[in-house]
C-alpha cells in the first residue's frame, strides 16, 4: 500500500511540473491548472490511506471548513480584487508550513538529525515571514493599509532582526525539548520579520513582492518536505521555489523596477500608491 | 531520507522549477503566479501527515496541526479557483493565434 501511495506521489509530481509548463502558454494554461488540480485531489485522496494515521475527523473537518471557505471568496471575489486574494492564500500556505514546522518542533519522540532541525528552523522563518508579508500585502491592495511604514535603519534592523530569529530558530530546532514560551518567540520574532519587510513597500510594488512571498512559501514547502521526508513536498515546493524567483526577475523587469530597490529602498510616497 | 539524495532531488527540482517558466509571456505573470500559489498548495499534504502522526492525547500538536490543514486547504482550494478564473478570460481569444509562447 505503502509503495502505491509514494508511486501516486510520484505522478502528482509528474502532473504539476507538467501542468506549470501548461500553464506558462496561453493556449494551454486553462488546462494545465486542471491537470494540477485533479493531481492535487488524488494526492489529498490517497494521503488518507497513509499507513499509521489518525484524527480523521479533525483533518476533514479542517479541510472541509479551509477549502470550502476559500473555495467561496475565490468565486466571489471580483476580478480586480484577484491580486490580493493571490496575496492570501499565498500567505496561509507559508502558515501551514510554518505550523508544521511548529509541530515538528513539538514532537519529543525522536532526537533530530542535525539536517532536519536546521531546515525546519529555516522552512518556520521563511513560512512565517511568507505568511505575515502576504497579509501586509493583502491589507495594502485591499485598502485597509494606505500608508507606508518605516523604521528608522529599516535595512539594519531586518538584518538583524533576521540573524537573531535565525539564531534562536537553530537553538530550537538543535533542542529535543524547546519550550513553549521559546516557541512563541521565535514565532513571534518570524512573523513580525515579514511585516518590517513589506511595510515600507507601496501598492505598485505589491504584485512584485506577492511573487518573491510566492516564492519563499514554495521553498519553506520544499524545506517541510524534507523534515516530513515527504519527496512530493519538496518537488513541488522546490519547482515552485525556483519558477517563483525567476518569475519575480521577470515581472519587476517587466515594470521596469529591480528587485533590490523594491526591497532595500522602497520609494515611500503619495505617488505610489495611487496605482496598486 | 538520506540528506544527499535530497539534495540531489532539490537541485534538479530547481533548475526544472526554472526552465518550466522561462520562456513565460508577459500577459501570463499573474495567472502563472497564481498558478504556482495553488501549487504549493500541496502544503496541504504535509499538515495532514503531521496532523495524522499526532497522537489523540496531545492538544497542543493537535490543534497547530489542525491550523495547519485548514490553511493548506485553503491555500489549495483558494488557490484552483483563482487560477482557473483567471484563466478563463484566456478562452475566448484562445483561437487568435497567439502562437504559443
Amino acid at each position: 500500500m505503502s509503495t502505491f501511495i509514494q508511486f501516486v506521489y510520484f505522478l502528482v509530481a509528474v502532473a504539476f511540473i507538467v501542468g506549470l509548463k501548461a500553464m506558462s502558454s496561453p493556449a494551454t494554461a486553462r488546462r494545465g491548472v486542471q491537470w494540477a488540480g485533479y493531481a492535487m485531489l488524488a494526492a489529498v485522496l490517497v494521503t488518507f490511506y497513509l499507513p499509521g494515521m489518525h484524527n480523521y475527523g479533525l483533518m476533514i473537518t479542517a479541510i472541509v471548513i479551509g477549502a470550502a471557505i476559500a473555495w467561496y471568496l475565490g468565486k466571489t471575489v471580483k476580478m480586480t480584487d484577484m491580486p490580493q486574494m493571490v496575496a492570501i492564500y499565498n500567505g496561509m500556505g507559508g502558515g501551514a508550513a510554518a505550523a508544521i514546522a511548529a509541530v515538528e518542533f513539538l514532537r519529543q519522540d525522536a532526537a533530530h538529525h542535525a539536517s532536519v532541525g536546521l531546515l525546519a528552523a529555516l522552512g518556520a522563518i521563511i513560512g512565517a515571514v511568507a505568511f505575515s508579508g502576504s497579509c501586509v500585502a493583502f491589507a495594502k491592495l485591499q485598502g485597509l493599509l494606505k500608508k507606508t511604514y518605516q523604521v528608522p535603519q529599516q535595512n539594519n534592523v531586518v538584518f538583524f532582526l533576521a540573524l537573531f530569529t535565525f539564531g534562536i530558530g537553530l537553538t530550537i530546532g538543535f533542542s529535543s525539548h524547546p519550550g513553549g514560551f521559546e516557541l512563541t518567540i521565535f514565532f513571534l520574532l518570524a512573523l513580525a520579520l515579514g511585516a518590517l519587510l513589506t511595510l515600507p513597500i507601496g501598492g505598485a510594488d505589491m504584485p512584485v513582492v506577492i511573487s518573491l512571498l510566492n516564492a519563499f512559501t514554495g521553498l519553506a514547502v520544499g524545506f517541510e518536505g524534507y523534515v516530513l521526508a515527504n519527496p512530493l513536498l519538496i518537488v513541488a515546493g522546490t519547482v515552485v521555489g525556483a519558477s517563483g524567483t525567476l518569475l519575480t526577475l521577470l515581472m519587476a523587469k517587466a515594470m521596469n523596477r529591480s528587485i533590490r530597490t523594491v526591497i532595500f529602498a522602497p520609494i515611500t510616497g503619495e505617488a505610489q500608491e495611487t496605482q496598486g | 531520507m538520506d540528506g544527499m539524495s535530497a539534495l540531489f532531488i532539490f537541485m534538479l527540482a530547481a533548475f526544472t522549477g526554472y526552465e518550466v517558466i522561462a520562456r513565460v509571456p508577459v500577459i501570463l505573470h499573474t495567472p502563472l503566479m497564481s498558478g504556482s500559489n495553488f501549487i504549493h498548495g500541496v502544503v496541504l499534504i504535509g499538515g495532514m501527515i503531521v496532523l495524522g502522526q499526532t497522537p489523540p492525547d496531545d492538544a497542543a500538536s493537535l490543534a497547530i496541526g489542525f491550523i495547519a490543514v485548514l490553511l493548506g486547504a485553503a491555500n489549495a482550494a483558494g488557490g484552483y479557483v483563482v487560477t482557473e478564473r483567471m484563466l478563463a478570460m484566456f478562452k475566448s481569444n484562445k483561437g487568435a493565434g497567439e502562437g504559443g509562447r
